[in-house]
């Protein structure tokens, strides 16, 4: 589904990415970690399309085919979602209005007709209750006095109603309770399928108890220095970066 | 331009037309070496042979107008028509309210003490521009609400331009009295339906009584050809609320002086504006709020989206005189500029005289958020769809404080049609 070769990415003539390898199938959770700065973020803005790097070297491919020349809008048409660290706060244009308006752009985009008032309606209705989201909710300004947690949950009901094919979470469980990280990682597993694939970006290993991945890479200095299956996490968690340093400067 | 002997001298207000028209042969057109129009110049409009009393009548069918009305809520009606007065489109009141025309104001008997405490009372009688629509202006809207009446549906008051005249200034003149514990909500507009040039100097007085409550809504959404010079004066009594809100999207170059006085205590004035503009658009926002007494409140917040080579000015003056203790003062205005060539001139000036006063002001200018950008794109919505929704966001809170659902509604589509997307900003 989503094939990185050997990329290169720089912000402002600073390399970041230092030719990234990756392979994500359908149906399979692929987890990233890292220390902070080791590139963990911006692998997933180049990922969406964040036209604040540039790609010097390498290739994205999703679907077979090239994506480094695409809008990040283009990129979530094709079925590619990015869940931020940081959502952006949108006063005045409520949660329900935002997701009316980004559904029909995407439909726009397909050739399709807007989605029916009623089939929105409903849809907005099953997915904020897998989120366990309140209807009043739904009503307020997108982000705006969202709690950390509420922002998230919020990222991941957007994920719900996109449905895209590879969803990316960059630090999710950062800024969440523990009950908010059992409801959003409940949300994101119930969404989970044979036919897509997720991709979780995270620091510590406590979301990897709830999203349980098929495979754990570590970026360090932007290069995925080791892979692995879930119990890489685990030692991670254990005996902290410094000792996959060591291996990797020998 | 030779205007001395078109003046009625019947008129009650026949020495006030008489020393207005000497303040504005004093004085003549502001140039930029005034101070308060350093960056905004009339040289280009005045180069224009404008007729000033328009020969022929036209008529307008309501069919083709309709648009222009927020024509969803039911109103009252006062509409011109190159400066003359429509019957026809019109949907005036006597009944237990005046609301009717100037022309009928100043020439009716029973008027005649209204005109007499109010006209030209508050307007700056030391402006040109006020000067010449003093001395000139024929015809406006008489807006009178008795103590009490609280006046059941919005009043409309639209001036159209036909183009009849290769050239045409107008010279509307407002007069709104709202009576004690009265309350009005008006909605203003003027629309050219021409490309030939259209100057309109504007002159509007508002007088509230002690818990009045008026609202104003311009809508100022001209096309490129026509100009205007508003200047609005309210004269607030006691526990009063008048609030301005100023949507200017269209227009050429658009000047709007507004400026709110307080005669007595616990008085409430809001001054509230967005500001869209594109091409080589000009629009001045010149606000002042004269806080002479204690225990009032001004908030102004002035949102302003710049494009192209448009240019945006913003002097908001508070002036808190020693006497007014107690006074809350807000000023916020924030502007983006889209394009490199855009510009804005923000100035604002606080006088204050008492020293138990809160005042504030804040005032930004800056461009789209990236990340922000970033973040709606991820979501599927294109590049230009998400700059406008960005841009909305960040005028929004503006809309909050508009009490009429479908003006509310209707500046929304202005909105979405100025940034040229084809999203609902509905709330």
């Amino acid at each position: 589904m989503l094939k990185i070769e050997n990329l290169h990415a720089s912000v402002e003539d600073k390399e970041i990415l230092r030719g990234i390898n990756l392979e994500v199938k359908p149906g399979e959770v692929h987890a990233i970690m890292g220390p902070n700065g080791s590139g963990k973020s911006t692998l997933s803005s180049v990922i969406a399309g964040n036209e604040d790097f540039e790609i010097t070297k390498g290739s994205i491919k999703f679907l077979g085919e090239d994506i480094d020349a695409l809008a990040p809008e283009e990129r979530a048409h094709k079925g590619i979602f990015l869940s931020f660290q940081y959502p952006v706060e949108i006063p005045g244009v409520s949660v329900t209005n935002f997701m009316k308006t980004a559904i029909n752009e995407s439909r726009r985009a397909q050739g399709l007709e807007d989605m029916p008032a009623n089939e929105m309606l409903r849809k907005i209705r099953e997915k904020s209750e897998l989120l366990e989201i309140d209807r009043k909710f739904l009503s307020r300004s997108l982000n705006q006095g969202f709690s950390g947690g509420e922002k998230k949950r919020n990222e991941i009901f957007q994920m719900a109603m996109l449905e895209p094919k590879l969803a990316i979470l960059d630090e999710t469980d950062s800024g969440l309770d523990i009950d908010a990280l059992r409801i959003v990682s409940n949300g994101v597993n119930r969404l989970k399928s044979k036919d897509n694939a997720v991709v979780v970006i995270t620091h510590y290993q406590r979301l990897l108890e709830y999203i349980v991945p098929d495979f754990v890479h570590v970026l360090l200095n932007g290069r995925i220095v080791k892979s692995g299956g879930k119990e890489l996490a685990l030692e991670l968690e254990e005996k902290g970066y410094d000792w996959i340093k060591q291996e990797v400067a020998v | 331009m030779a205007f001395e002997n078109r003046v009625d001298i019947d008129h009650s207000v026949h020495d006030i037309r008489m020393e207005a028209i000497k303040i504005f042969e004093e004085k003549g057109f502001p140039t930029k070496k005034d101070e308060a129009w350093k960056y905004t110049s009339l040289n280009a409009l005045l180069k224009n042979d404008y007729s000033v009393f328009p020969k022929e009548e036209s008529a307008l069918e309501f069919k083709d107008i309709k648009k222009y009305f927020v024509h969803d809520i039911d109103s009252y009606r006062i509409v011109f028509i190159d400066g003359v007065y429509s019957s026809h489109l019109s949907q005036t009141s006597h009944e237990g309210l005046d609301v009717c025309i100037m022309s009928s104001a100043l020439t009716k008997p029973k008027y005649q003490l209204v005109i007499e405490n109010y006209f030209n009372k508050i307007a700056k009688k030391d402006d040109s521009l006020t000067s010449l629509n003093t001395a000139f202006s024929r015809e406006g809207a008489f807006i009178n609400i008795p103590k009490g009446k609280v006046v059941d549906k919005p009043i409309q008051i639209l001036h159209f331009a036909t183009g009849k005249e290769s050239s045409l200034m107008l010279q509307p003149r407002n007069l709104v009295v709202v009576g004690e514990n009265a309350h009005v909500q008006i909605i203003e507009r003027h629309q050219s339906l021409t490309d030939n040039p259209v100057l309109t100097n504007a002159v509007t007085e508002i007088y509230t009584h002690k818990r009045g409550i008026v609202d104003y809504y311009k809508i100022q959404n001209d096309n490129q050809d026509a100009s205007l010079i508003d200047n609005t004066y309210i004269s607030q009594q006691q526990s009063s609320h008048a609030s301005v809100h100023t949507f200017s999207f269209g227009g050429k170059l658009t000047r709007n002086n507004l400026q709110f006085f307080h005669k007595g205590e616990y008085i409430n004035s809001t001054l509230k504006g967005i500001t869209i503009t594109e091409d080589k658009q000009h629009v001045d926002h010149s606000t002042l709020v004269h806080h002479a007494t204690p225990n009032c409140e001004s908030h102004q917040d002035y949102k302003g989206i710049y494009a192209d080579r448009s240019t945006g000015v913003f002097n908001g003056r508070i002036i808190v005189e020693k006497e007014a203790q107690k006074t809350n003062g807000f000023q916020q205005n924030n502007n983006i500029l889209i394009d490199d060539k855009a510009t804005v001139n923000a100035k604002p000036q606080l006088e204050i005289f008492a020293d138990d006063v809160k005042c504030s002001h804040g005032c930004t200018i800056g461009q789209l958020d990236d990340e922000a950008l970033f973040y709606l794109q991820t979501r599927g919505i294109p590049k230009k769809e998400a700059r406008a929704l960005l841009m909305y966001a960040f005028a929004n809170n503006v809309l909050e404080s508009v009490k009429i659902p479908e003006v509310k509604i209707r500046i929304n589509k202005l909105i979405a049609m100025k940034l040229g997307v084809n999203i609902g900003f509905d709330l």
